[in-house]
């Protein structure tokens, strides 16, 4: 039962802007202010370019949706990107009902996020 | 063979904490009505925004409220109703801004409710504002 959820979170600062957030289990709308300052943190610190690696995660509502959707504009505006990576089949349905993958470059993992940003 | 209904209800405070209890039950009564796990899967996410709709704005995280989800199924139909006592409102008149509308004015609303029409077959409310609201949302059974 229960909620289980836990997040990593590696915020680049000043040259090195690249901040990884790595979600793990279950985001809903009792974990995502969680994911939600993860972001914020990573966004305060002055990075632009954030991966969300998602090889952990079981589930995701509206409320951890809503994060990504929430920051991306702001970031875009500075000139980076918040890219998602390592999306499940099952966790990559949700993504796509709202039609995510036309808004959000989703990559099959974190390596290959990481090179979108340096290419 | 006749068609039983068969008929489940699970009440729960209104806290957020509760969602993965409310997912679970979606989960056993899904399985109980044989349907595959991708359509549980979508069950699961109809549901818990419907309930993440009632704790955070119908009851506005009051826990000493409670939820109420109600479940039937016979050989062809799953309905699950959400039920709740608070602010009620009705998402048909709710704007339904698109994805891009909604990143560009920075906000994550209204999510759920789009959600929830695109996984479920019917969806359709009963409103007294204060008193009682329900949201019916109902799933045809696939057979082989």
């Amino acid at each position: 039962m229960a909620n289980p959820f836990a997040i990593q979170t590696s915020i680049g600062n000043g040259e090195n802007d690249l901040s990884i957030v790595a979600l793990e289990g279950f985001v809903d709308a009792h974990t995502a202010p969680q994911f939600e300052d993860a972001i914020q943190k990573a966004v305060d610190a002055g990075s632009i370019r954030i991966v969300v690696n998602c090889e952990k995660l079981n589930y995701i509502s509206s409320a951890g949706l809503g994060v990504f959707m929430s920051f991306i504009e702001e970031v875009r505006d500075r000139g980076g990107d918040i890219k998602i990576c390592g999306l499940t089949p099952k966790v990559r349905h949700t993504f796509e009902i709202l039609g995510f993958q036309d808004i959000f470059e989703m990559l099959d993992d974190q390596p290959t996020a990481l090179q979108r940003f340096n290419a | 063979m006749s068609s039983i209904e068969r008929k489940f209800t699970l009440q729960v405070p209104s806290s957020t904490e509760n969602l993965a209890l409310i997912r679970e039950f979606v989960t056993t009564v899904g399985r109980q009505a044989q349907f595959e796990e991708t359509e549980i899967l979508n069950l699961e996410l109809a549901v818990d925004e419907a309930c993440a709709n009632v704790i955070e704005h119908a009851y506005g995280h009051d826990i000493t409220k409670e939820v109420v989800v109600r479940a039937k199924f016979d050989e062809e139909t799953l309905q699950i109703s959400v039920i709740d006592e608070g602010l009620g409102f009705d998402p048909d008149k709710t704007p339904q801004d698109s994805i891009e509308q909604l990143i560009h004015d920075r906000k994550s609303g209204g999510l759920g409710i789009r959600l929830i029409k695109k996984l479920m077959d019917e969806v359709s409310y009963e409103i007294v504002p204060g008193q009682k609201n329900e949201l019916h949302m109902t799933k045809k059974i696939r057979k082989e």
